[in-house]
């Protein structure tokens, strides 16, 4: 637990733990985090992990997570466990899901889909194929994505 | 409903019906018999890309059936004055019953399968899909080697944007066919592709060389180079041209090869082909209207009667 205490405990808020190293700010882009608030926000990057060997931990006071915010995580953070803490203790666990089709998560990064006219009404719309390895195709034009690509396009 | 955007949207047994249709739907296509199925029904042709073969066949093959066809291009239309594809969509959905779609983004047929309740039929979306050409050409094998199954085809050519190899090799290797892909190494068979084909279990052998493939081949499919999708002049150059097929290049095929191409020909197969037996692109062209024809008609809930007349 030493890694823990690296950043205060909270007493209201919501913590995610394993997160892969390195990831931590894309995780904080990804669950739209509005960084224009009072709230205080602690990351802690690259300590050691059983799971992980090396992971990301995040902490946001004073906000509970909801489960589809945490589940637009499962794309960059799929082994994500996090906790929603109450006046210092653990009041719920949650883990994040990967849905098989991701509904305005993140954008076709293909240049020529059809998507890519912005003025175009209906919403963005992924394909899992496979967790792992991860594997997913934009549903209209079926074309692969990269992960890297997949969070600079995050809705 | 009745979407067919990718060969995914049809069962091997819904494509053998089709084809099965098709054969019987033959003396319709050619104009020996009238046979009104379709009358009183609408084809709204969506053409925001060119086209020749399938555009017309499409009109073939609803006009043949006694029904009737709306053309639309994009030059000059309401979409010129930036309309989304929704929106051009919705206005079609007032107009038709079934929509025939080709456009130069990928996806863009899918799009419109969603946002309309009617029939979308996907006639080539950028580089993506192109499944009625696929049952045209699975029709023009069938009707060469009375069988999809176990052929050895050879798929050559533009690989990478062309979307007719792409639907083809799909549906191909679902019927147990081999499939050899030809094509210069920047313009091969995408990832997602190959690795769909190969989850199959089909055997897939990926090759530059065209004339190491010709003796063993069953069905030759040769593609035009797509320079019309390429980035740049200069990379097009480097592969323009790079695959020709003449009659003395066929001297060693096996009987009953049969030369395909989904048309328009560059010089891909030189006319001294046009003559042998082995080409079979122009009836393969022909073969748009039968095929179009049965899947008309199973997009608008007709059936195709069992003896026509």
């Amino acid at each position: 637990m030493t890694e823990m205490r690296r950043v205060t405990a909270i007493r209201n808020g919501t913590v995610v733990d394993h997160i892969p190293a390195g990831r931590a700010l894309q995780v904080i882009q990804m669950l739209r985090i509005d960084m224009t608030r009072a709230t205080p926000v602690s990351l802690v990057m690259n300590v050691p992990s059983d799971k992980l060997g090396r992971k990301d931990v995040l902490k946001v006071e004073d906000r509970e997570l909801n489960q589809e915010q945490l589940d637009r995580l499962a794309l960059i953070a799929p082994a994500a466990s996090i906790a929603i803490i109450r006046n210092h203790t653990v009041a719920e666990k949650l883990r994040v899901e990967l849905a098989d089709d991701l509904v305005n998560v993140s954008s076709c990064s293909f240049s020529n889909c059809i998507t890519k006219n912005a003025r175009e009404p209906l919403p963005q719309r992924l394909r899992v194929i496979s967790q792992d390895p991860l594997e997913v195709r934009c549903y209209y034009c079926g074309r692969g994505q990269d992960l890297e690509e997949l969070v600079e396009n995050i809705i | 409903m009745g979407d067919v955007v990718t060969m995914d949207d049809l069962t091997n047994d819904e494509i053998i019906s089709i084809l099965d249709a098709a054969e019987r739907l033959l003396p319709v296509a050619k104009g020996e018999i009238y046979l009104p199925l379709l009358e009183g029904k609408v084809l709204a042709n969506m053409f925001f890309e060119n086209s020749t073969r399938t555009r017309m066949s499409f009109e073939s093959a609803m006009k043949r059936l006694g029904g009737s066809v709306l053309n639309f291009s994009s030059a000059g239309s309401s979409v010129a004055k930036g309309e989304t594809l929704y929106d051009t969509m919705q206005m079609v959905s007032g107009y038709a019953d079934v929509v025939a779609i080709r456009h130069p983004r990928q996806g863009a047929a899918q799009y419109s399968a969603d946002s309309i309740e009617l029939p979308v039929l996907n006639a080539g979306d950028g580089a993506g899909n192109h499944p009625t050409q696929t049952l045209l050409d699975l029709f023009t094998i069938r009707e060469a080697h009375r069988t999809l199954k176990g052929l050895n085809v050879v798929l050559v050519g533009d690989l990478r944007y062309g979307r007719t190899a792409h639907s083809l090799s799909h549906a191909l290797v679902r019927f147990g066919a081999s499939l050899t892909l030809v094509s210069p190494s920047t313009l091969r068979m995408p990832d997602e592709i190959v690795s769909d084909l190969r989850a199959h279990g089909a055997e897939i052998k990926e090759t530059g060389s065209l004339s190491d493939q010709i003796a063993d081949a069953d069905v030759i499919y040769m593609t035009r180079i797509q320079k019309e999708r390429f980035p740049d002049e200069d990379e097009y150059a480097k592969v323009a041209g790079i695959y020709k097929l003449s009659a003395s290049d066929l001297a060693g095929a096996k009987e009953g090869m049969a030369v395909m191409h989904p048309l328009p020909r560059v010089d891909e197969i030189d006319p001294s082909v046009d003559s042998m037996d082995h080409a079979r692109y122009f009836q393969q062209a022909f073969n748009g209207v039968p095929t179009r024809m049965a899947l008309l008609c199973r997009s608008l809930g007709v059936d195709v009667p069992k003896k026509v007349k």
